[in-house]
């Protein structure tokens, strides 16, 4: 079983956790930017982070024979810091990168002035460099949320198969289907959503343009909830085809929309340097 | 040939259409906007290619070249451009303006040394690829000498090969000579191999060698270390005595 996880925070996770992704079927993911748990307080804090992105944790990825890409974006949250909303001007240098392969995560958190700005400006700038964008939906109020994240997506012009809205549940995933972008699911321990229930939501409105995700971070989470998901879908009825369409093909086919995902047959190598440096600890 | 033309000359030979027809618009934009090279030069390896060409260039490396000699900019504001690109750069953008200072400083005299904090901070670093761009000939200018050695010292550590380095053998003295003659020393009392391209340098400073360590080796009552200074002073006895490669 071959499995794509479009959304997961690998700087937050160990080495075991790659090995154990490889070994569950993982061979790629897109790493989102998003805040780190506690706040930022400068520009300089996001491009070390973004530097980190595009540098050192697809290094450590391929260690383990995991391809890594990344989208890069102001976050809802952090939108709403003055000391960081001139991200936004040095953005443009890192929507350039190669492996960057879509806006985001933007969108919503508590809905106000500042969010609205930043979700605006950063979906035109997804329209002047030919990128897709990856729409977080508010953990509060999310609903209400989601419909207003349409609505603000719809006013960009943006087109809409161009554009993934994340973390959905059982009431707003019609919305959002009916919007014609992309849907995502994040499959997580105890809250958003579980595997049965992504099963129920897969049998409800089929397999097309859905996207399963275990948006593993710091927090209490499982970076091998995509291959949990895909087993229940199996012993569900579900056959290898729609398994494959929903784990591999479907993110595939979202992101290969920026023209950058460059797939191709990776083997782990642990012999590699990344600047002169290794994973390698306590000797040679 | 002149090697930027020699460069060029290479680069569109070998550039699809399309990747031509890009770069020449890229060209176009940055002569009439500056601030549109932070979007063209991080693309130019996806947009280009990233395959080898001349002299140690890729291709990505080339084109890159020319969007930096196509800023309208001197001096300072041509120095904050390309120090930006540096600092948002991956290893390959960072590699590509460090080999481009020496191109810049041609064009315009009032660029002068202000690329040799990028030099430094490449030579701080361990990534091989790095300190060979930083060792080309706008690193030879304008490194002290102090720097320069220590920065050839860094080569023969991280197994660059010496001849990757430009006008080493004018810059090379004695001084220099004797850094390498006390590392050869300590490879050989480590029971280890000494990398062949010391030698030259070490013969065009003859008794260089002589006054080090390495010689006594020899009588050492360890046997790896007798066999390692053996080995070093045949090596050393079978170079040329005028420095050879080292251009």
């Amino acid at each position: 079983m071959r499995i794509f996880d479009p959304h997961i925070h690998m700087t937050s996770r160990t080495t075991d956790d790659y090995e154990a992704m490889y070994a569950a079927g993982v061979r790629a993911l897109v790493e989102p930017s998003f805040w780190l748990g506690q706040p930022r307080t400068s520009v300089d804090s996001f491009t070390d982070y973004f530097d980190a992105l595009l540098g050192w944790e697809p290094f450590r990825a391929a260690q383990f024979g995991i391809q890594h890409f990344c989208t890069v974006a102001l976050n809802p949250k952090e939108a709403n810091d003055p000391r960081c909303a001139g991200v936004l001007d040095v953005l443009p240098r890192y929507l350039a990168k190669d492996r960057v392969v879509a806006v985001g995560e933007i969108g919503y958190d508590s809905m106000t002035p500042e969010e609205d700005d930043a979700l605006a400006r950063q979906l035109e700038l997804a329209v002047e460099h030919d990128l897709p964008v990856l729409v977080h939906t508010p953990h509060r109020d999310k609903a209400v949320g989601t419909r207003r994240t349409l609505d603000v997506v719809r006013e960009s012009g943006i087109a809409p198969e161009r554009v993934l809205v994340d973390h959905l549940n059982e009431l707003t995933v019609a919305m959002v289907a009916d919007s014609g972008c992309w849907t995502g699911f994040s499959i997580y321990p105890h809250t958003k959503m579980s595997e049965d229930r992504m099963v129920r939501i897969l049998q409800e409105h089929g397999t097309a343009r859905m996207l399963v995700n275990s948006a593993a971070d710091w927090g209490r989470s499982d970076p091998l909830k995509t291959r949990r998901t895909a087993d229940a879908m199996l012993a569900a009825g579900f056959d290898d085809d729609s398994v494959d369409q929903v784990m591999w093909r479907n993110p595939v086919a979202f992101y290969g929309q920026s023209g950058r995902l460059d797939l191709e047959d990776a083997a782990p190598d642990d012999a590699g340097l990344y600047e002169g440096n290794s994973i390698e600890r306590g000797g040679e | 040939m002149d090697p930027y033309v020699r460069m060029c000359s290479a680069l569109d030979r070998q550039l699809t259409a399309d990747a031509r027809g890009w770069l020449t618009d890229a060209v176009a934009r940055v002569g009439r906007d500056p601030a549109a090279v932070r979007s063209a030069f991080p693309a130019a390896g996806r947009r280009c290619g990233r395959g080898p060409l001349v002299d140690g260039w890729t291709v990505a490396d080339a084109a890159r070249a020319r969007l930096l000699t196509a800023l309208p900019l001197r001096g300072a504001a041509l120095a904050a451009e390309i120090t930006a690109l540096h600092r948002y750069g991956d290893a390959a953008e960072q590699r590509a303006v460090l080999r481009s200072l020496a191109l810049l400083e041609d064009a315009d005299a009032s660029f002068a040394d202000r690329g040799v904090p990028l030099v430094r901070e490449a030579l701080r670093g361990n990534d091989t690829d790095l300190i060979e761009a930083a060792l080309g000939s706008y690193g030879a200018r304008h490194l002290d000498h102090d720097a320069y050695r220590h920065a050839v010292l860094k080569c023969v550590f991280c197994d660059i090969p010496l001849d990757r380095v430009a006008v080493l053998a004018e810059r090379a003295d004695h001084e220099l000579a004797r850094m390498l003659a006390d590392f050869a020393h300590e490879r050989v009392a480590a029971g280890r191999d000494v990398p062949a391209d010391v030698w030259p340098l070490l013969r065009a400073h003859p008794g260089t060698l002589e006054a080090s360590g390495l010689p006594a080796e020899t009588r050492s009552a360890v046997p790896d270390r007798r066999a390692a200074a053996l080995r070093a002073l045949d090596a050393y006895a079978a170079t040329p005595t005028s420095p050879a490669g080292a251009a």
